[in-house]
């Protein structure tokens, strides 16, 4: 195993210097081929061992903040960085935190928090064999790619179903298909949900995915909805409902530029002004302080871990470019831009927005699902509007069907289509940049080299 | 003038993004100064054959899809036939396009026995065959049709149902006969997601014009600014032709 992770250091050494993608999955993907059992054998070494966070939205964010209590529980996490959530992404980040000798310095204190992707997580599981599971949410993503979304919710059923007792399993309580998973559980499970939730409806919108009652099929009823098909809802087929969370949410207050929340859980209430608005990433923190719970942080050190919070990149992540604020926030799915255009028009204002549409295999090949989106939100709220990326005619195309402009600026460059949007945003205003994901890799790599600050592997490492 | 659209099972049948058609229709209307009336029939509405001129059904999960077989065939089907045999239009996209023809036979061998508005079957050919996806470029009158497709089933021509377009890169119905979709008098079936409309400007206005005929006859529809609906349909041609796809898993 030693040959293994020092070529896995080597690998990640070398395209660092390289640039090839930051140096995230070569090494894991070295050190996975010289020896399969590097995961399991670097795994088993981690002493508070490990979480792995999954869903279809919110991983990367409920990682960072889990990352976050983590430390301020005192421990070292070893975590893989975003977007490397394979088995790859594992083996590279374990093989990091080893030395040379295949050993884990301080391995008393040393605890995984892994960002698993949804397909990817049984196999991850049997090889960490983790303490908990955190699941996000299930949406539609990637259709070309997971298949339907009944498919990953028949997967993830079968995965727990098989775990042991010793996995404490965090679940979305308000998504129906992440909570009905606490039927095939056999170990504790930890609830979280929003208390209530006051201005939503109790329709969901025509993107909802799972608005059916996973246990008989029949459409599902809802008092209150955070989102989506995320709400708290019950079945008025077999009387199957939401159990109240065990973690509940509260907004306080919502501010531009973040929101100040309270969770009230069985061992005390915690505070916390999170510099991430919208609903969704108040699921994000119940969801990590979920998580740091059944890791044995206490309520203050959730509490620590949460306020020192930083957002991860990409997702809400704030620059100043040329006298503009250029917030940059990840969307690759209708629910996820759905919810960033519900937050971003919350307050009033006219907005400068650049749009830039990916379709490459790490995007989902197809952009039909765009067309699913309330794009129509934005309708009398533009002041200047710029579109990019592989398939920016397609995302103009949606933008005109909005009415919310005959002719879109369509600029295929992702460096033109910014430099142009930032120059079409008044000073001191906000532009906002919305990528898929390929395309939020490329325009943070051009907003943070503008911005002078570092290339996000010389930031994001652990 | 006004055009009556029937959207069936809009909450079931709505996964990729079909209901950009309806958007796509609503706009190409209004700016013609037709209104497009839209009814949302779900399971259990009844299907009135004569209420309607254009209806529209998109594609669905599997399981969604069989409630949705159920109820085409005991609450829907009758009204449906006779208003296709009266030259309503009827668009019918990927699951949507599967339920119109005779049966759909599932990996398993059962036999989900469709409306058959359209002469076509369709043959799942087990679990461990690859599922066409991709983008897609067919031809039909000497014009291109782009889209996306994404489905297991395998679709079948029977000798009532002309092909819809002929494939110039993906696979279409089933990969080996060269055709996309399928014709029979004023339905249409296709596998093309997209959505498919808006980016198949032409095709959306040939509905259009098909639907509003038959109250409004010898109405011109006007022609329309079409740039960006071009730039995406040229763009859409270019990165099918030039990319070889990789299949995932496949």
């Amino acid at each position: 195993m030693t040959a293994a992770v020092a070529a896995a250091k080597a690998a990640a050494r070398l395209s660092r210097t390289l640039r090839t993608g930051g140096g995230t999955a070569l090494p894991g993907l070295v050190a996975e081929r010289l020896d399969p059992g590097i995961v399991p054998e670097l795994a088993q070494k981690l002493g508070r061992g490990s979480v792995l966070v999954t869903g279809t939205n919110g991983k990367t964010t409920t990682s960072r903040l889990l990352t976050n209590i983590a430390v301020a529980a005192g421990l070292r996490p070893v975590a893989n960085r975003e977007g490397s959530n394979m088995m790859r992404g594992v083996a590279a980040a374990l093989a990091e935190a080893a030395n040379w000798a295949g050993e884990l310095p301080n391995w008393i204190r040393r605890v995984g928090v892994f960002e698993v992707d949804e397909a990817t997580m049984p196999i991850v599981e049997r090889a960490v064999r983790p303490r908990a599971i955190v699941f996000t949410n299930l949406f539609r993503d990637q259709l070309d790619r997971y298949g339907e979304v009944d498919t990953v919710a028949a997967l993830w059923r079968e995965a727990v179903s098989g775990f042991g007792g010793e996995v404490t399993l965090v679940l979305n309580a308000d998504d129906p298909a992440v909570a009905s998973l606490q039927e095939a559980a056999r170990g504790p499970v930890i609830l979280f949900g929003m208390e209530s939730v006051a201005s939503a409806g109790t329709r969901p919108d025509h993107a909802a995915d799972a608005r059916w009652c996973p246990r008989c099929g029949e459409e599902l009823d809802y008092k209150w909805l955070s989102y989506a098909h995320i709400g708290n809802w019950s079945c008025p087929g077999c009387g199957n409902s939401r159990t109240p969370p065990d973690i509940a949410g509260r907004v306080v207050q919502e501010t531009p530029n973040g929101s100040q929340i309270e969770i009230t859980t069985r061992s005390g209430v915690i505070t916390a002004t999170l510099p991430l608005s919208g609903l969704y990433n108040v699921y994000n923190a119940m969801a990590a302080a979920g998580g740091g719970l059944a890791l044995g942080a206490s309520v203050a050190e959730v509490e620590k871990g949460l306020a020192g919070f930083t957002a991860a990149f990409g997702r809400q992540e704030r620059f100043q470019v040329a006298g503009r604020n250029v917030e940059i926030i990840l969307a690759k799915n209708p629910a996820g831009l759905n919810q960033v255009l519900r937050t971003i028009t919350a307050d009033g204002g006219p907005m400068d927005i650049v749009f830039l549409l990916n379709d490459r295999i790490a995007d989902g090949q197809d952009i039909s699902w765009i067309w699913d989106v309330d794009l129509e939100l934005l309708s009398g709220r533009l002041r200047s509007l710029t579109v990019s990326g592989t398939r920016a005619w397609d995302m103009a195309l949606r933008l005109k069907y909005a009415g919310l402009s005959d002719a879109p600026a369509v600029e295929e460059d992702a460096a033109r289509a910014l430099r142009a949007a930032i120059d079409k945003t008044p000073g001191g205003g906000t532009l906002y940049v919305i990528p898929t994901y390929t395309a939020m890799l490329d325009v943070r790599n051009i907003v943070g080299r503008w911005a002078g600050k570092g290339s996000f592997w010389q930031r994001d490492g652990n | 003038l006004n055009i009556r659209l029937a959207h069936l099972y809009p909450r079931q049948m709505n996964i990729y993004g079909d209901r950009g058609n309806i958007i796509c229709l609503r706009r190409r209307s209004a700016l013609r100064d037709i209104s497009l009336d839209v009814t949302e029939l779900d399971i259990g509405d009844p299907f009135d054959a004569e209420a309607y001129d254009l209806v529209f059904i998109g594609g669905a999960q599997d399981q969604e899809q069989k409630r949705v077989a159920d109820d085409l065939r005991v609450v829907k089907a009758k009204g449906l036939r006779t208003a296709a045999e009266n030259n309503a239009v009827v668009l019918a996209v990927c699951g949507g396009y599967q339920l119109m023809g005779r049966y759909y036979r599932e990996a398993g061998g059962t036999e989900l026995p469709g409306l058959a508005l359209l002469d076509i079957v369709t043959v799942h050919p087990g679990p461990d065959t690859r599922r066409f996806i991709g983008n897609v470029v067919a031809e039909r009158d000497g014009e291109t049709i782009v889209g996306f497709e994404n489905h297991g089933g395998r679709t079948y021509l029977g000798k009532k149902a002309d092909a819809l377009a002929r494939i110039v890169s993906g696979f279409g119905n089933n990969g080996k006969d060269g055709t996309e979709g399928a014709v029979y008098r004023n339905v249409f079936g296709t596998y093309l997601h997209g959505s498919l409309l808006p980016k198949n400007p032409r095709f959306a206005d040939h509905l259009i014009g098909l639907a509003l005929g038959r109250r409004f006859p010898g109405v011109q529809l006007r022609p329309l600014d079409d740039i960006v609906e071009t730039s995406a349909h040229q763009e859409a041609v270019r990165l099918a032709t030039k990319r070889k796809l990789i299949p995932f898993g496949g």
